[in-house]
Formats: structure tokens, C-alpha cells, sequence
């Protein structure tokens, strides 16, 4: 029987009432007092000196405020970045400056000139078309590999090249690696483009700055993941504002996918502008305006070897990676290619050896950063794709040589510096073979190529690493903050509960989730429980949402608070019983002396603690309320097997899904329901991505993509029933709940599954010729490459 | 999007009286026009609605048999009250854009912009539709003049398409991924005199009839006539979305599968 209530419950998510009937509090919904508009002037060009930036006619514009640009943010901190990569000599990456408002150059379409702050939206974009500007353009450099030419144009002329680092890893591993490959019995070899996906919440960014000159305190509204990093960041680096001076909320926010953890401009503007004026500034970004100014994702392109020994055995892995980083490097950019790729490239297999080499690369298109699965789908790509072929060349089934070189022991520590403390892969192929009725494959076939249509099928692996992570450990490798989580939770006297978490919901339903752990461990009804999120006036410093981290990290910190809360909730029992704290028991909401009847209601000893007539005041507070800080030990490593079945038109090269499935280890999970549509939403993505999805530059640096006219996003018609399923758990050993996050995978698992199951359908159909397509797999590309 | 005036007349004369003014434009359902309002593309002083001239809306069959349809009429309605009389142009209107898009844009106004890509221009090129306006009537063949270029003088609205009805026909529409346009769209209609063709979205010089085709089909109104044509020439479109040549290949796809469809 399914659980109704409690961890493991597929409890109904609560905040759905809201956001399905129009009750939700968006950023964009806050209208303050005196509230003025600010617009954003862009550079139309990819690359250009700023000469002149003449606002004198704009000024004069009715309604106009203050028009501000480079100028005004000379004294002010540029946007900072927050993780510092060491490159393959020892050396720190280069790290360019990046303004708030373009100073002497601009370096990609959409880079922010000047901010006009007016009384409407209306006016403030009329005087944007007054302002002069004399940009004497230069030529921009968007390919990778021709940034990095010695006579490319630079992006930052205050940089030695374009690069921004050259990572190797393991460095010390290169040489074995190298030799592998010479005594290998058999290599392959493929190269491949991750392409740059546009990530494109629901919900476009918003920004809202507020300053009371009475108090002299800033707040910022805003559309983030992660409300106290981004008062840290802005607050030190930028603006130079101490954190109680400054109150960061993000209400509700209409999604994220990564593209909300970054710091940007707006959102450093508004708050400066707020103070400059006195009065409230607003930002609310367009559409077309996201696809210019919101970061982007991915953006790869590598070759990767696989060598095998004579029996088929993973010998070692090489790779070679150009990611691009934009023209600045965004908040988390330099780790996303590093710590977040590398680390994953031995994904489910004992490959004793493996080299990774990135080389990050500023070109003049909008800056790149982590989007949903960060660094993690493009290791799964490349590796998944690249087992797939190897299958195909030494004709192995492609199952049977992924489980020939599954790892099968944990922990298993492995050669890119990861442990994986728990995993069983082969439980989840048998479990996903169980889902895909594989022997009836060729009958499906036979009836599609009767319907003139090619039937392929792919399988794949993936693991991932969430629960993002160990401070001491990023710290070494980088990161200028911690990873920890926060809660606290609040007991009010007639024993609701409040938990006031660091992490942040922006669509995965932490507040039913979370909710239904607190319970739980209490043993009072869920809807006892509140969750409290999104504001620095009122949560613990937290890091916030992204990397599959929440119920890992900011779930175990709510364990640990509320195991306070019980362990003090037990010592007024066994007051109010005279007996013994160590004697009393908790079960559902009641506290009894072990091994009698006498007991006492949750409530009774809520309203003890906060009306303590008779309450142990010489050796206990009164009032029940307590907070924890979790640091993980370790990451957590979710992985499951991904199954896909398309047809392709042989006369136009449309790929149709046919079928999806997905068999996941995500550990012990808290509400299966949310863990599917977490699931399914990932893998709607993935489908973006590996069919519909990509951001395009022309060679002077325009956006072709810049409109949904051109960017094709999923929709529901392109999208099969899925089959998901979550049954394998193999417990995280290192957290409480013995939790590993499901929020990625699905993005993460599904992009090489559907094009090894097209690749598989053109080789079926005769075109063995066809190696590799590049994502995404519109028709016009594979029926080019059915061409050969 | 600037500010401007707004206008809804009940007649065709005083439409055609507001349009006379200096700065005015036509409005119908607003689906291309009010998006390039709003980034500001355009900046008429004064829209003129035809959406509230009853001489403009619905869909009927003249004396001579043709499909009469106002040029204020939705392509929902199009879909709608077009399915007996005419079933590809029928088809061919519920598949354009999505319900809100069918709900607002009008026959007329597609036609008055002629977007390389768009749907209707190849169901009128290729049924050989007359396009009448408040000064005058044209013939399909004189009144598409390549990309974004008609006909139409300034201030001339499209009161009403007429369509003469094929023995068989059918639209077939390979779909732009992004904006679900016609990346190619071929419309067959086979007719007592023969065969056209007419296609939309693969050209640069906009929506064309294909010759070689029409030949082969009016001799031959099978799948298999149009299997041993050669790929058309022409100034097909290169972009993200597909190469020319992918372009020219497709039509001959679409073309094949018009014909099969129409049976
Ligand atoms: C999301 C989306 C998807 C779409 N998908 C498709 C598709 O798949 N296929 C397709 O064919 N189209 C598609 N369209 C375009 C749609 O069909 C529009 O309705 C059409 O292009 C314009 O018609 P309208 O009535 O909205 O004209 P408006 O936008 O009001 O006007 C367009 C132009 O025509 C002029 N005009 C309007 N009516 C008349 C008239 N009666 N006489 C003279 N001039 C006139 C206007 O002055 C203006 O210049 C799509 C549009 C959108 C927004």
C-alpha cells in the first residue's frame, strides 16, 4: 500500500492551489510605493568600442528620472565571480572584470549600456531610442577554436588571449592515460558538439530595488534560486552594502533551471539605482530580452577516446573540451566545464584511467553558466554516445558492454578524484529492460518499415553527482563559498510548526516535500507544517537551490533541527511526566514513558515550552525552537538507465519518440509524485535539447535564435507517454535521509538515449555511414547526414 | 509599441475612408501586425479594424460553386464552416498556428502580408483564387509579387477570397520547428483544365507555383509523377532551419504526399 501521508507519500503539492488559481506572488507582482521603470539600453553589436554615450537629448525625454552608464559604476564593484579554477600549470584562470553597465567596450549583443529610470516602462523605452551612441565596431570572434587563433580579435584586451583557462585532470594521470591508448586493443573516437541551449523559464527575470532613506536599508526583490547568495555577492563585492543592511527576496518564482543562481546586473542596478534616486526601481525583462541577457547553457565541443583491451574491457578515457564562456564569466561559469564535468567522466564504469582536458574560452556571445544538470549532461553525453559507438564498431550488444564494465563494489573511488558511496547500475538496466519490452524491438521495427518509417532503439547510463556539496572540498578546488544548508525550525506554542529553510522552491515543491519530512519525524499531520523560504529577513543563511541540492543538503539540515526540536520536546515530556528524558518515546505526535501508559500530546508540550508554569526552567529554555547547518560529507551520485525508441522518416529526416523510459536510483524518496514530474520535466529538456533546441550565432555575433520564431522549445505534442520509474534505491550512506536528488536527471540521462536510438535507426535502415549527428536532430540535419 | 489611434468601422466605405487618412492601417486580426507593434517596427498612427464589417465575415458558396470567404473571417472559422464545401482549405486553415492564432487572424490579413512562409498563400496560388478588394478583383497568378510584396495599393483592403473548387486536393505542411510555420507547404488541387501547384515557405521570391509538376500531374495525378521529377530550381531559402537544397528536396516530398493525400 502507498504511503498517504508522510516521507514517501505522494502527498499533493500544496503550493499548486496558488500558482493554478492566480494566488501566486511573483517578483513581477510587487509594486511598491513611488515605484519608477528602468530600461535597459543593449548593444545591438557583438563587439565594439564604446566611444561616446551621449544621453543629453534622452534626459530631456518626459518622464525621464536619471539616466545612468558605464560612468556612474566607476567607483562601484564589477559582478563577481565565485569559483576561481587553478589551470593544468598551476596558474589561476584569467578573470576578466565585468561592470554592471558597459565601460569602453562592448563585448556581445545585449551587453547593458545605459539604464534610463523613468516614471512608465513606455517612457523610459522612448528615451532609450534618444540616446547617441558612437560604438566604432570591431570584429567579434564566436568559434571557439578561432578565439583561441593567436591573431583572434580579444574579447578583454587586457588579457594575454582568449583563454580563460586550460584545465587538465587528473594531470598527473596523463601519462598512463597516453600509454593506455598506445597498448589499447581497439579506440574509438568521437567529437562532438554540446550544443548552447537558451534556458527560458516560464518566467522571464524580474527585479525590484527599494531603499528607505529613514533606515538606510536596501532590499531587492528578486527572481533568484538562491536569495542570501545573492546578498552576499551584491552586498560585498558590488555595492558595498553589509548583509543587515540589505534584505534579498525571491517570492515565487516561475521556475529556474539554473538560470536564476547567477547574479546579474539588473538585479545590481536596481538596488544601486534605488539608493541613487530614493526612490523604487523595476526591471521587468522580456522575452527577447532573456534570450540576449539570461545566461546560457552547455556549449561544448570536444573529442573523447575510449581504449579497450582485447576483451572489451574500459582501458582509458581521453577527452578534449573547448567551453565556451561568453564574453564574462557568470557566477558559477569556470566551474560548470571543471568540477562539475570532469568529475563525472567515469560515469557508471571502472575506466581505471582518464584524462580530461578543458580549455575555456571567452567569445562575444552572452555569458554561459550552469543549466539543469550543469556540466553533468555533457560528460553523460559524450560518454554515453561515445560507449554506444564503440558497441557498434567491435559489434557488442551495447547492454551487454555497459554491464561488462559496470562498477559493481561500493564505495568505489574513482580515477577523476569522486567516490561513489552507493550505487547498483545493473538494478537499474534490469529494471529499465523490464520496462521496454526489448525482444518485441524487431516486431515494432518490421511494422514501422511497412509504414515507410525507420524504428531505432537507445539505451544509456548516466550518473550524475548532487547534493552539491562538501565546503572543504569545493573550497580546495576553488569555490569562494561554502555549500552547506540551513534550517530552522519554529515550534509556536499550540504546536504548529514553521521550518525556515535556506534553499529555495521555484517549481520543485518544497513546500509539500519538506513538509512532509518534518512531519513525519514528528508524527503530527503535514498540514502542521510550514514551509518558509526566499527571504533573507527571515530564513538562515543558506546557498540556496541548484545542483539536485535541497533535499540532500537542506533537507538534512531540517533532520538535524528537528531532532533538536524532539530532543528538547523530550526533556519537557519527561518533566511533565516525572520521568526519565531517556524513557520517553515519540510516536505519532505523542510522547509516552517507555513501558507505561502515561503520556503526553505534542501539543501539551508545545504549550509547556512557551507557558512554562511548569517546565524545568533552571536546566531548559523555555520556548522550542532550534536551528542546524548541515555540510555534507560527500556528494550524492543519482544514476539510473534511460531507454528511448524513435522513428525517423527516411524522406525527411523527422525524428518522432516513439517511447521514453527511465529507471532511476534517486535513494530513498520523500514524495514519489513530485520525484515524476521532476523526472518528466528533465527529460522534456533533454528532448529540447537533443531535438529542438539551439541557440545560434551568426559569424558577426548577431543572435539568429532570438525569438521563439527560431528557438524551438518542447511541446507537449512532441513528447511520448513516458515510463518513469524510481522502485531501485540504494540509500545515500552519508545523509539522514539517505536522499540523492532527482532534479537534474532526467535533463541529464535523456539527450544520449534518443540520439543513440537514432543513430541506431539509421544504421538499422542501411545508413551505417552516419556516425554521429550533432544535436539538435532536426529533420534538415538528419536527413543531411542520411545524405553522407 | 507608440500610441496610436483606434478605429472600428461597420462598412467597407468607411473603412476604406478611415484608411485614407495619412499614417493609417489596416488591422485584422493583429497576430503579425500587433507583435511588430510592440518591438516597435512599426508605428501606424491610426488602426483600422476590420473585424466588426459584416460584409467582410463568413464563408459561402456563389452561384458559380466557388468558396466565398470574407476577408475579416478567422481561420478558425475558416476551418469550421469551410469543411464541406472545401475540405484541404478547411484542413489547411486548423492547422495554422494555434487556437489563439486561429481565433484572431484572418484570411485577409495573411494574404495582405504574404509571409514567405505562411499557409494561405498557397491554397489561393494554388486554386487559382481571385482576390477581391474595394477597388477591383485578382487573379492568384497577378496578385503575389514575392516576399512581403502583393498587389495591393496602399490603403486597399482585401474584402473577400474566392475560391473555385478542385475535384481534389490537399495541403501538405512540413513544419518549421520553432514557429511551427511552413517550412515547406505544397497545396495540390487538380482541377477539370489540370493540375496546380503551388508552394510556400522554400522560396525567397515567396509563395510560387511549380511547373514541371503541374505538367507531369496533369497528365498523370499520381505520387509516382512526381517521384521522377527533379528537385525545382529557384531561390530557395538557406537558413538555421534548413539548407536549400534540404528546402527543394522537401517540396518534392510534400508534393508527392499532396497528391497521395488528395487520392
Ligand atoms: C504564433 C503564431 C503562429 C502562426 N502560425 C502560422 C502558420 O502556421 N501559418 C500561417 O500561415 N500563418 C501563421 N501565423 C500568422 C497568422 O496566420 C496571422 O493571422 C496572419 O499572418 C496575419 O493575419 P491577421 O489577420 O492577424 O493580420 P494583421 O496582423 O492584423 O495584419 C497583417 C497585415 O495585413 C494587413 N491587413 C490585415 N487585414 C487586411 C485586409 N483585409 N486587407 C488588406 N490588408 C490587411 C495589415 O495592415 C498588416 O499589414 C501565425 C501567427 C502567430 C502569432
Amino acid at each position: 500500500m502507498p504511503k498517504d501521508h508522510g516521507i514517501g507519500a505522494s502527498s499533493k503539492r500544496r503550493e499548486d492551489v496558488r500558482f493554478l488559481t492566480g494566488r501566486g506572488r511573483y517578483t513581477d507582482d510587487i509594486n511598491l510605493y513611488g515605484q519608477t521603470y528602468v530600461h535597459f539600453l543593449r548593444s545591438d553589436v557583438a563587439h565594439g568600442r564604446l566611444n561616446a554615450v551621449d544621453t543629453s537629448a534622452a534626459e530631456a525625454m518626459p518622464g525621464v528620472i536619471r539616466i545612468f552608464t558605464g560612468k556612474d559604476f566607476e567607483g562601484v564593484g564589477g559582478l563577481p565571480c565565485g569559483w576561481q579554477v587553478t589551470d593544468r600549470h598551476g596558474q589561476p584562470m584569467q578573470e576578466p572584470p565585468h561592470p554592471v553597465l558597459a565601460q569602453g567596450k562592448v563585448r556581445h549583443v545585449g551587453d547593458p549600456i545605459a539604464a534610463i529610470v523613468a516614471e512608465t516602462p513606455a517612457q523610459a523605452r522612448n528615451a532609450a531610442e534618444a540616446i547617441v551612441l558612437d560604438i566604432e565596431e570591431l570584429p567579434a570572434v564566436i568559434d571557439m577554436k578561432q578565439a583561441l587563433s593567436p591573431d583572434a580579435p580579444k574579447v578583454h584586451d587586457d588579457l594575454t588571449s582568449n583563454l580563460c583557462y586550460d584545465w587538465g585532470f587528473v594531470e598527473d594521470n596523463k601519462g598512463a592515460v597516453d600509454e593506455a591508448f598506445a597498448k589499447a586493443a581497439h579506440v574509438t573516437t568521437l567529437e562532438l558538439v554540446n550544443n548552447r541551449l537558451a534556458p527560458n523559464a516560464m518566467e522571464p527575470r524580474v527585479a525590484v530595488g527599494d531603499y528607505n532613506p529613514g533606515t538606510d536599508d536596501s532590499t531587492l526583490y528578486t527572481t533568484s534560486q538562491n536569495p542570501h547568495v545573492i546578498r552576499l555577492l551584491m552586498g560585498a563585492f558590488v555595492l558595498g552594502i553589509p548583509e543587515h543592511k540589505l534584505r534579498v527576496v525571491a517570492p515565487d518564482v516561475g521556475g529556474g533551471f539554473g538560470s536564476k543562481i547567477f547574479h546579474y546586473a539588473e538585479e545590481a542596478f536596481c538596488t544601486f539605482a534605488a539608493k541613487q534616486i530614493k526612490r523604487p526601481v523595476k526591471w521587468t525583462s522580456s522575452r527577447s530580452e532573456a534570450f540576449i541577457s539570461d545566461a546560457h547553457g552547455r556549449d561544448h565541443v570536444t573529442k573523447i577516446e575510449l581504449a579497450l583491451d582485447g576483451d572489451n574491457n574500459f582501458m582509458a578515457i581521453r577527452t578534449e573540451t573547448y567551453a565556451n564562456m561568453g564574453a564574462y564569466l557568470s557566477t558559477f561559469a569556470p566551474s560548470i566545464p571543471t568540477w562539475l564535468h570532469g568529475t563525472l567522466m567515469a560515469g557508471n564504469y571502472k575506466t581505471p584511467l582518464i584524462y580530461v582536458n578543458v580549455k575555456a574560452v571567452f567569445t562575444n556571445t552572452v555569458p554561459v553558466d550552469a543549466y539543469r544538470g550543469a556540466g553533468r549532461p555533457e560528460a553523460t553525453f559524450q560518454l554515453e554516445r561515445l560507449v554506444d559507438k564503440a558497441a557498434r564498431e567491435l559489434g557488442v550488444d551495447p547492454v551487454d558492454l555497459r554491464r561488462q564494465n559496470f562498477i559493481t563494489t561500493f564505495p568505489y573511488a574513482t580515477p577523476v578524484a569522486v567516490e561513489y558511496d552507493t550505487g547498483d547500475y545493473n538494478a537499474t538496466m534490469d529494471q529499465l529492460l523490464t520496462m521496454i519490452d526489448r525482444d518485441g524491438f524487431d516486431a515494432r521495427a518490421a511494422k514501422s518499415k511497412a509504414e515507410g518509417k525507420l524504428r531505432g532503439l537507445g539505451i544509456n547510463c548516466y550518473i550524475e553527482a548532487c547534493g552539491i556539496a562538501p565546503s572543504a572540498l569545493v573550497g580546495q578546488l576553488g569555490a569562494r563559498a561554502g555549500l552547506y544548508e540551513s534550517a530552522t525550525v519554529r515550534v509556536n506554542a499550540t504546536g504548529g510548526i514553521v521550518v525556515m529553510t535556506g534553499s529555495h522552491s521555484h517549481g520543485q515543491g518544497h513546500e509539500t516535500s519538506f513538509a512532509q519530512v518534518v512531519a513525519d519525524m514528528i508524527g503530527v499531520p503535514e498540514a502542521q507544517v510550514e514551509i518558509v523560504h526566499g527571504d533573507t529577513a527571515n530564513t538562515p543563511m543558506g546557498m540556496g537551490t541548484y545542483g539536485s541540492r535541497s533535499i540532500a543538503v537542506g533537507g538534512s539540515a531540517m533532520v538535524r533541527a528537528t531532532e533538536k526540536i524532539i530532543n528538547k520536546a523530550k526533556k519537557i515530556a519527561a518533566h511533565l511526566m516525572e520521568a526519565s528524558d531517556s524513557d520517553i518515546e515519540l510516536k505519532d505526535g505523542q510522547f509516552t514513558v517507555a513501558g507505561t501508559d502515561k503520556s503526553v500530546a505534542w501539543g501539551d508540550v508545545t504549550l509547556a515550552a512557551y507557558v512554562p508554569h511548569n517546565y524545568p526552567l533552571t536546566e531548559l529554555e523555555p520556548g522550542l525552537e532550534e536551528t542546524a547547518f548541515y555540510d555534507p560529507n560527500n556528494f550524492t551520485y543519482p544514476a539510473g538507465a534511460y531507454a528511448c525508441e524513435v522513428e525517423v522518416d527516411p524522406e525527411t529526416g523527422k525524428v518522432t519518440l516513439c517511447s521514453f523510459a527511465a529507471a532511476d536510483d534517486f535513494g530513498n524518496v520523500i514524495n514519489p509524485m513530485i520525484v515524476s514530474g521532476q523526472v518528466h520535466g528533465g527529460i522534456a529538456q533533454g528532448v529540447g535539447q537533443a531535438l529542438l533546441e539551439n541557440v545560434s550565432y551568426d559569424e558577426n555575433g548577431q543572435l539568429l535564435s532570438a525569438s521563439y520564431m527560431d528557438y524551438a522549445m518542447p511541446r507537449a505534442d512532441d513528447l511520448p507517454f513516458y515510463q518513469v520509474d524510481h522502485s531501485c534505491v540504494t540509500p545515500c550512506t552519508h545523509n539522514p535521509l539517505g536522499v540523492k536528488g532527482c532534479g537534474e536527471a532526467g535533463a541529464i540521462g535523456s539527450p544520449p538515449a534518443i540520439v543513440n536510438a537514432v543513430i541506431d535507426a539509421l544504421h538499422r535502415g542501411g545508413m551505417t555511414h552516419v556516425g554521429h549527428i550533432n544535436m539538435p536532430l532536426t529533420p534538415a540535419r538528419v536527413w543531411a547526414a542520411m545524405q553522407g | 509599441m507608440y500610441n496610436f489611434e483606434f478605429t472600428k468601422p461597420a462598412t467597407i466605405a468607411d473603412a476604406v475612408a478611415a484608411l485614407g487618412q495619412d499614417d493609417a492601417q489596416a488591422l485584422g486580426g493583429g497576430q503579425t501586425l500587433l507583435p511588430t507593434m510592440k518591438q516597435r517596427l512599426a508605428s501606424p498612427g491610426t488602426l483600422v479594424s476590420l473585424n466588426a464589417i459584416p460584409e467582410m465575415i463568413g464563408v459561402c458558396v456563389n452561384d458559380v460553386g466557388e468558396v466565398c470567404i470574407g476577408g475579416a473571417t478567422t481561420h478558425a472559422v475558416v476551418a469550421r464552416e469551410a469543411a464541406a464545401s472545401y475540405p484541404a482549405l478547411a484542413a489547411l486553415a486548423s492547422h495554422i498556428g494555434d487556437p489563439a492564432v486561429r481565433n484572431r487572424g484572418t484570411i485577409g490579413g495573411s494574404l495582405a502580408n504574404n509571409d514567405p512562409s505562411a499557409c494561405y498563400p498557397a491554397a489561393a496560388l494554388g486554386s487559382g483564387a481571385t482576390i477581391k478588394t474595394n477597388l477591383r478583383d485578382i487573379a492568384a497568378d497577378d496578385y503575389f509579387q514575392g516576399m512581403f510584396e502583393t498587389a495591393l495599393e496602399d490603403g486597399e483592403i482585401i474584402t473577400e477570397v474566392r475560391f473555385p473548387v478542385p475535384h481534389k486536393a490537399n495541403y501538405q505542411k512540413f513544419v518549421q520547428p520553432a514557429s511551427r510555420f511552413a517550412l515547406v507547404g505544397v497545396f495540390v488541387a487538380k482541377y477539370a483544365d489540370g493540375v496546380r501547384v503551388a508552394v510556400t515557405g522554400a522560396s525567397s521570391e515567396g509563395v510560387f507555383r511549380w511547373a514541371e509538376a503541374e505538367a507531369a500531374l496533369s497528365a498523370n495525378f499520381s505520387k509516382s509523377a512526381v517521384e521522377g521529377l527533379a528537385a525545382p530550381e529557384g531561390a530557395m531559402i538557406s537558413d538555421l532551419h534548413g539548407t536549400a537544397e534540404y528546402r527543394a528536396h522537401l517540396v518534392k516530398v510534400m508534393t508527392g504526399r499532396a497528391v497521395a493525400a488528395a487520392g
